[in-house]
């Protein structure tokens, strides 16, 4: 990424996040039918955060808090080998048993597909849940591997050119996301 | 934090005299990363799936060489091991030459351990692969250094502001060396503690004090570091015998009971139990001597993962 990226638009401010995660949190447990023997696994870094707020949401709407983890997913890239800018290694944090439980699997944003198809091979490595869910607060398109997500906060479509960023005030101090685009 | 990543581009790890503070620091916390997947179920990530590790030993070695096994294992390498008293080494061939054809047989990374010092520089100028040093001379032995530094502060929760005590044959210790680099450059302070004739000459240029009475070193110390006695090496007969090296230098529960009361003691093994230190002490609640082994499986799939991505060739 040579060129400088400037910001072309906004998406969400802090409130539509908010809504939208809410409404995420609805989605889940119509789905599953209550929160009975659901985790909430985010995967490093800003999927671990939405993790944990759509894991408190579920608690103020219907009873105790599932229980919540993160994984770093980095060992399982299929592109360690090529990528110029080493990735730093984060430690994956699940302190419970996956098996027969009902996965919720949630990243910031899907795009090809790759680190979700990561993410499944670290999970099936921990156990076999019940199943495997995937809620992503962006959805941009463009997947390079048969991966769909169940629960999508946004669909916006873009271009290969452009990033979707997504800031979160535990990690970005501030809640938004924006489409940056590279200058011509 | 996303903006001043830590980035490692070496494709060897020689020596812990070569590497930045910031380069160590970056080792400790993938280390930290790595430790948890030996507790997993299915202990092993595919990280270097496909890879090739070679371990190259010309000095006996079991623990060194079995947690590299084991942590080259833990991130799906193959690992082979060649032994050195069954190989064309013995009919005369060269180090560079052996690397060379280890390196045609499309190997990854070389671990290796050698006698002389400076072994594993020449190795790894020769070759385009991956060079760990296992240890060299009395030179260096990084990945014991860097456990070493790793259960410190794990124990600790910081390297800097420390006192650390190292006690034994400080001449002929390579894990002192790389200790020695390491623990300075995160600030703490070192005491090398040894009868004179084990003490090198100029070692206090390496900043570090200089103690004969090992009850004056470890009076302020949070740690206490104690190297292995290599009778092996005394070949002037120089050496104090064992009973008065325990007796004058060896660990023992009266010496703790002077010093602080949460001292941390280490050894990077194997023990000589009654020479080095008493059995009290090395079962004792201080000692952290069975964590080192666990952590140098972590240490040592951290320098593993970094160094099979770094291109930057050693000069």
């Amino acid at each position: 990424m040579s060129s400088l990226m400037k910001e072309k638009s906004k998406i969400l401010d802090k409130t539509a996040i908010q809504k939208t995660l809410t409404r995420l949190a609805h989605e889940i447990l119509e789905k599953n039918k209550g929160p009975e023997e659901i985790v909430i696994i985010g995967i490093m870094n800003r999927g671990a955060h939405l993790a944990k707020r759509l894991a408190k949401i579920i608690s103020e709407i219907d009873g105790p808090q599932p229980p919540v983890g993160t994984i770093d997913i980095t060992l399982y890239r299929d592109d360690l080998s090529v990528i110029a800018e080493q990735p730093v290694v984060h430690k994956t944090d699940l302190m419970f048993d996956i098996a027969n439980k009902k996965v919720i699997l949630v990243d910031d944003v899907l795009y090809t597909g790759r680190t979700v198809r990561a993410a499944l091979t670290e999970l099936l490595d921990f156990g076999r849940p019940q199943f495997i869910q995937l809620a992503v607060l962006i959805d941009r398109g463009f997947r390079e591997l048969p991966i769909r997500a169940e629960y999508v906060g946004k669909n916006i479509p873009t271009s290969q050119r452009q990033v979707v960023e997504v800031r979160l005030e535990e990690s970005d101090g501030v809640d938004e996301v924006v489409i940056m685009e590279q200058e011509q | 934090m996303a903006t001043n990543k830590p980035k490692w581009i070496r494709k060897d790890l020689l020596g812990l005299g070569d590497l930045s503070r910031e380069e160590i620091e970056l080792i400790l916390d993938t280390a930290y990363s790595f430790k948890e997947i030996s507790t997993r179920q299915i202990k092993k990530v595919p990280a270097l799936r496909g890879k090739m590790v070679v371990n190259l030993f010309y000095e006996p070695s079991t623990r060194t060489r079995v947690s590299f096994e084991v942590a080259a294992k833990r991130l799906s390498a193959d690992v082979i091991n060649v032994a050195v008293e069954t190989s064309s080494v013995k009919k005369g061939e060269t180090l560079a030459d052996t690397g060379r054809n280890i390196q045609a047989l499309k190997a990854d990374i070389i671990v290796v351990r050698h006698n002389c010092s400076g072994a594993a520089l020449m190795l790894a100028r020769h070759l385009d692969i991956s060079v760990v040093n296992a240890g060299d001379g009395w030179h260096e032995h990084p990945t014991q250094a860097l456990l070493d530094i790793f259960t410190l502060k794990e124990k600790m929760g910081k390297i800097s502001g420390l006192n650390v005590v190292i006690v034994g044959d400080i001449a002929h210790s390579r894990v002192a060396r790389s200790n020695i680099w390491g623990l300075t450059k995160l600030g703490a302070n070192v005491v090398v503690c040894a009868p004179p004739v084990l003490i090198p000459a100029a070692i206090e240029q390496m900043g570090v004090r200089i103690s004969h009475n090992i009850e004056e070193a470890l009076e302020n110390a949070d740690a206490v570091n104690v190297l292995r006695m290599q009778f092996e090496r005394d070949e002037l007969g120089a050496f104090p015998k064992q009973m008065e090296y325990f007796r004058n230098f060896g660990i023992t529960k009266e010496r703790l009971g002077k010093a602080k009361r949460d001292i941390i003691v280490m050894h990077p093994g194997p023990l000589n139990r009654g020479i080095e230190m008493s059995s009290e002490v090395a079962d004792g609640a201080n000692s952290v001597i069975l964590e080192q082994v666990t952590n140098g499986i972590a240490v040592r799939m951290a320098v593993l993962f970094l160094v099979a991505q770094g291109r930057e060739k050693s000069r």
